[in-house]
């Protein structure tokens, strides 16, 4: 690795005044899953100072209320996620998607910030957090923003996050009456793979208990950045949950995914699994709805 | 090429104090390896698929050659060389001896270690348990089955369970 500089701030404005001052030269380092081996690779020869956010008491938060939703920092390593009570309760999409990311080991370190920012085409972590409709607080030079999840990835490896500015924490909503979530992935192997494909479905339903409300399917690793497809969510909202609303938003989704051919997968092989995952995500995420 | 500041780190490593200098660039395996000898973590692909650089810090299984140096200041700190005690060998160590569970031995200090972190967390797992834990430990020699089984061995011995003896005759329980 080529020579860097480390510092580990304190609090938020330390880390903030930091990053500011450094600009591109700068990176957040939470898990450092991605980053260390990024450096090692000399995937960022302009990086040259590490700023160690782990200390930063905002970024550590993992906290739920049933009014406010779950505030997650943007630091907290998944194995902490996949053993918080609440969030195994009231979040099981995040437990899927948590439980997935790398093996053991990496689950050590982590972090869904880091998989948001890294911004992998194929990041486990993403759907699920489009399809649950999460908010990112994002602290800079200027002050502290909140955005829709969906406005961060930008493309591989790149993210809207401007000069100076770093994550702090996710917020989920609290989960709605009579709704559901479910992520799933498919790949080669049993375990420890890059997903070739990824999906995450919410639904709420109507207090008919069939209809559904509202909805949101995301896919992933089918194009540039993790996509939420409107047109998924347009064929489920105000129609009944089952075979036939599902058939019919995996199939927009199918329509809405540009895949590439690479060593996962084919176009073609991709294309097919987006319409099977989404429509196992969208009965699993029904399964969830009808148990709240 | 520009060498920084040396950073002096302070952790406990297999319940010692340790002190050492280091560059940020370094990473913990690095460390272990080249600056305190402690050559049991090894560098098997230096990015986090293959496990063989597994240790425990501050009780969480983690490839050490995803931590720099540096990040281990204060932690708590397990290697393949802590897993022995005065008294002998883990019963880890000795199910893998007596279940032939290695071959080469390079992925083993890490089997070791994370192995220990299971059991550690859950002294009675079962055959799904104990292999999607170990999926980030790979193995090119024993293909695996003999790890599972000593890993059984080990979980039944430490449970003190009467039919240890048998569970290490019929091997996995699936």
């Amino acid at each position: 690795m080529h020579a860097i500089e480390y510092e580990r701030p304190e609090t938020l404005d330390q880390a903030v005044a930091v990053l500011a001052s450094a600009g591109r030269q700068a990176r957040p380092l939470a898990g450092g899953t991605d980053l260390i081996v990024q450096l090692r690779e000399g995937r960022r020869p302009d990086v040259t100072l590490v700023v160690d956010v782990k200390k930063v008491p905002e970024l550590n938060a993992l906290v739920y209320d049933p009014e406010q939703g779950l505030t997650l920092g943007a630091a907290v390593p998944c194995y902490r996620i996949t053993s918080n009570a609440a969030v195994v309760q009231q979040y099981p999409a995040i437990i899927d998607s948590a439980s997935l990311v790398g093996g053991t080991a990496i689950q050590g370190r982590a972090t869904f910030g880091g998989n948001l920012c890294t911004a992998s085409p194929a990041a486990d972590t993403v759907p699920t957090m489009f399809a649950l409709g999460t908010q990112c607080v994002i602290a800079g030079p200027n002050g502290t923003r909140t955005i829709p999840v969906e406005a961060v990835p930008t493309g591989p490896g790149r993210t809207s996050l401007q000069e100076g500015e770093m994550l702090v924490a996710f917020r989920f909503p609290p989960p709605a009456p009579r709704s559901g979530a479910r992520f799933l992935r498919f790949i080669p192997r049993n375990e420890m793979d890059i997903a070739v494909v990824n999906a995450a479905a919410w639904l709420q339903l109507e207090e008919d208990e069939r209809t559904i409300r509202a909805a949101r399917v995301a896919i992933g690793a089918v194009a540039p950045t993790c996509l939420l497809v409107q047109e998924a969510a347009a064929e489920l909202i105000g129609h009944e949950a089952g075979e036939e609303a599902f058939r019919r938003a995996a199939e927009a989704a199918m329509a809405a995914a540009r895949p590439i051919s690479d060593m996962r997968g084919t176009i073609a092989q991709r294309r097919h699994l987006v319409g099977v995952l989404v429509r196992r995500a969208l009965e699993g995420a029904l399964a969830r709805a009808r148990r709240n | 090429m520009t060498t920084t500041h040396k950073r002096l780190v302070s952790a406990e490593i297999n319940g010692e104090p340790v002190e050492f200098l280091c560059e940020p660039r370094q990473s913990l395996l690095e460390v272990l390896r080249e600056v305190l000898g402690l050559t049991g973590a090894k560098e098997g692909c230096n990015n986090g698929n293959c496990g063989a650089c597994c240790v425990i810090m501050d009780d969480r299984l983690v490839n050490s050659c995803c931590v720099l140096a540096v990040e281990a200041e204060g932690t708590r700190i397990t290697t393949i060389e802590g897993i022995a005690t005065p008294q002998g060998l883990h019963p880890l160590q000795r199910a893998f001896l007596e279940e032939a569970a290695l071959q080469c031995g390079v992925c083993t200090p890490g089997f070791i270690v994370a192995a220990k972190a299971l059991l550690d967390r859950n002294p009675d797992p079962d055959e799904h348990q104990i292999r999607y834990w170990l999926a980030g430990n790979l193995c090119r020699c024993t293909g695996y089955d003999k790890i599972v089984k000593a890993v059984q061995r080990a979980a039944a011995e430490m449970a003190g369970r009467a039919e240890a003896g048998a569970a290490a005759e019929t091997g996995a329980r699936a």
